[in-house]
């Protein structure tokens, strides 16, 4: 069982981010770490590599100035190897790019049984690439994946909804997003991270994915960002007076958040 | 004119003054993230409420195992064969969440394994490394006696000979994890020749207790017990064969001593952290205590102090990377380090004021810890003897 997991490298949330104001997008200059709602997907690849009694997993990212760091650690957590697309001309890709170039590169991966991406990013949150990049692929796909098993070429999957989950039946090859939460990451073992900087790192160029200039980065940005804005103070909480009935407003206001 | 000169005037960064962060390298920082992260999710939710209950969960030992800390400076055999540097570095992380959670992790590798794997036989090595390495199998060292402290020479535990057996009598004394330990290596004298054998002692064998030592005031979240040796029957193959000298424990402290050298700045972080952040947001007389001038001094004191000594203990890393670290080194660097970690506690506890004396702060219990970790594994007075001998060629201890 080979699996392809796409992993983020994002500035770490936990520093203070800053947008660029020229380009209005995140700076991406400083140390870049895995993003953490990739982390499920990796540690589910990992279990269903050691549930399918071996196979590989293998990272596809795609980051500035090459950077490896975010990579390092889903390779000391267990992956095999990884595909790095870097290019000064990607800056400025926007999601549908980023799925074009996620496909070469997960085109460049032989014996892919499977692709798993998360719902979404942490720094972009568009919610788009799983879609787009199982479009470009022209493989089946299936979101928001709280378990997955495989078995007899189908993924078996349950598909996080509202209510609860769907079970929904997919064949392999295919392209599955996991919901952040639903498995625990390992922690990278130190045996894994002194392994890491020797496992197989495949850095390419967009020259080297088939992808003209023009398809990507700004150039072949089909969306602009126009404005940004700070976010809206928070607005003071409602405060519900209980005449017997308050129980029954809290229930129906967290119903319409959706919570419960 | 480099970018550092260019930053303005009276910024620095207060976790990382001098920047020592860029002295480690990718690996050693992934590492070194990889073990703050585990205390954040493991140990510091519930470390209080375990000192205060006086427990060690025992099930941490397999976790502490799949990240690869039991025994991780050690090649093969199951273990991760990290640099001196990187276990230096897991140490003071450890030590950040509690000088209990270091102290098992010490004893464990530094104590328990490392005689085994250093003067043990290739058929000791196999049987106890790996299952200790995965925390499947926990260990303690016994080599302190209720009347053998900084003399351990002077230890009354004896090892006779019996036919082809060894017979152990005798009590050791503040053994960490000594009554949830599978295994102990003991340490005992054979009175006919005064050699000085290590023995792997599972915990199971008849005449073997080791009774739990109670109303300690510090490291409460660690077991501390004695251990009693009652006509113990060993066969042969439960001698370490590689030595029969002071030199075989000696060794073993020197390997944990180095670990201490390094926890105890993780012990000091915590507080000074503690202080500082107390400090910004404790308001009297309507301005942050941190506004004090009296206030500053005290944290600037300690940020300089975890600077100084996280400083000393990555150089006396990268010495024992290079292999040119002496035990004196290690002496240097245990007797200060310790001694100002407990002086910048102090200081924090000051800050903290009334909440300065509670566990819903870290610092009363890095205080109360580090008044352990300054008398153990050689006590201040001790090493700063071995320090006085090694500058004037005068021992003040020993004829």
């Amino acid at each position: 069982m080979n699996i392809v997991v796409c992993a983020k490298q994002i500035p770490d949330p936990a520093e203070p981010g800053e947008l660029d104001p020229e380009t209005k997008t995140l700076k991406r200059d400083g140390k870049l770490i895995l993003d953490e709602s990739d982390m499920y997907g990796v540690e589910m690849a990992l279990q269903l590599a050691d549930n399918a009694g071996g196979g590989e997993v293998t990272l596809v990212s795609m980051a500035p100035d090459n950077k490896v760091d975010g990579i390092r650690t889903g390779l000391a957590m267990g992956a095999a190897k990884a595909v790095l697309v870097s290019d000064p001309a990607l800056a400025g890709t926007d999601a549908l790019g980023t799925a074009k170039v996620l496909a070469a590169a997960v085109g460049k991966v032989e014996g892919a049984d499977l692709v798993l991406t998360a719902t979404e990013s942490s720094d972009g949150y568009t919610g788009t690439v799983p879609e787009q990049l199982a479009e470009l692929l022209g493989l089946p796909s299936v979101t928001f994946a709280k378990h997955i098993e495989i078995a007899d070429g189908k993924v078996k999957v349950q598909r996080q909804t509202d209510a609860g989950y769907d079970e929904v039946e997919c064949p392999l090859p295919c392209v599955v997003s996991v919901t952040a939460g639903v498995v625990e990451p390992r922690y990278p073992s130190f045996k894994g991270i002194m392994a890491a900087k020797s496992k197989p790192l495949d850095q390419l160029a967009l020259a080297d994915t088939g992808l003209e200039a023009d398809q990507v980065g700004w150039a072949g940005g089909g969306q602009e960002i126009v404005g940004v804005e700070d976010a809206p103070e928070r607005e003071a909480g409602e405060i519900i007076e209980d005449d017997g009935t308050g129980a029954e407003k809290i229930v129906a206001y967290l119903e319409n958040l959706k919570l419960v | 004119m480099n970018a550092s000169d260019e930053r303005p005037f009276g910024v620095g960064d207060p976790r990382d003054f001098l920047e020592i962060d860029a002295l480690l390298d990718d690996e050693e920082r992934m590492l070194r993230d990889t073990v703050r992260r585990f205390v954040d999710d493991r140990v510091l939710p519930d470390v209080a409420d375990w000192f205060e209950e006086g427990t060690f969960p025992r099930d941490m030992a397999k976790d502490l195992g799949a990240l690869g800390l039991l025994g991780m400076h050690l090649e093969g055999y199951g273990c991760a064969g990290a640099s001196a540097t990187a276990y230096g570095l897991a140490c003071l992380e450890l030590e950040a969440g509690d000088s209990g959670a270091r102290s098992f992790v010490s004893v464990q590798g530094s104590l328990a394994m490392f005689p085994i794997w250093r003067f043990g036989s290739e058929e000791q090595k196999q049987r106890w490394l790996p299952p200790m390495a995965a925390g499947e199998v926990i260990g303690c060292f016994g080599l302190t006696e209720p009347d053998s402290g900084s003399d351990p020479a002077s230890m009354r535990t004896t090892a006779r000979r019996d036919g082809g057996d060894w017979v152990l009598n005798g009590t050791k004394m503040w053994i960490t994890n000594g009554s949830i330990a599978d295994v102990a290596v003991v340490w005992a004298r054979e009175p006919e020749t005064s050699a000085i054998h290590g023995f792997i002692v599972p915990t199971d064998t008849p005449g073997f207790s080791a009774p739990e030592i109670h109303r300690k005031l510090s490291l409460r979240a660690s077991i501390t017990s004695e251990l009693v040796l009652d006509d113990v029957r060993l066969p042969d193959e439960a001698r370490l064969p590689e030595v029969a000298t002071m030199r075989g424990p000696l060794s073993c402290l020197n390997e944990a001593r180095y670990g201490i050298l390094w926890g105890a700045m993780g012990a000091a972080r915590a507080c000074y952290e503690a202080a500082l952040d107390y400090a910004g947001s404790r308001i009297q007389f309507d301005v942050p205590i941190a506004s004090f001038q009296l206030t500053q001094r005290k944290l600037v004191d300690m940020m300089v102090k975890v600077n100084k000594g996280t400083l000393l203990a990555l150089h006396l890393g990268r010495m024992k990377d290079r292999g040119q670290l002496s035990s004196t080194h290690v002496s240097f660097g245990k007797m200060d380090n310790v001694r100002e970690a407990l002086w910048v506690a102090r200081e924090a506890r000051g800050v903290l004021g009334a909440n300065g004396i509670t566990l819903e702060y870290p610092v009363i219990r890095h205080m109360n810890n580090l008044e352990s970790v300054y008398t153990y594994e050689g006590t201040n007075e001790i090493h700063t003897l071995v320090l006085g001998q090694a500058i004037t060629g005068i021992s003040a201890f020993r004829a």
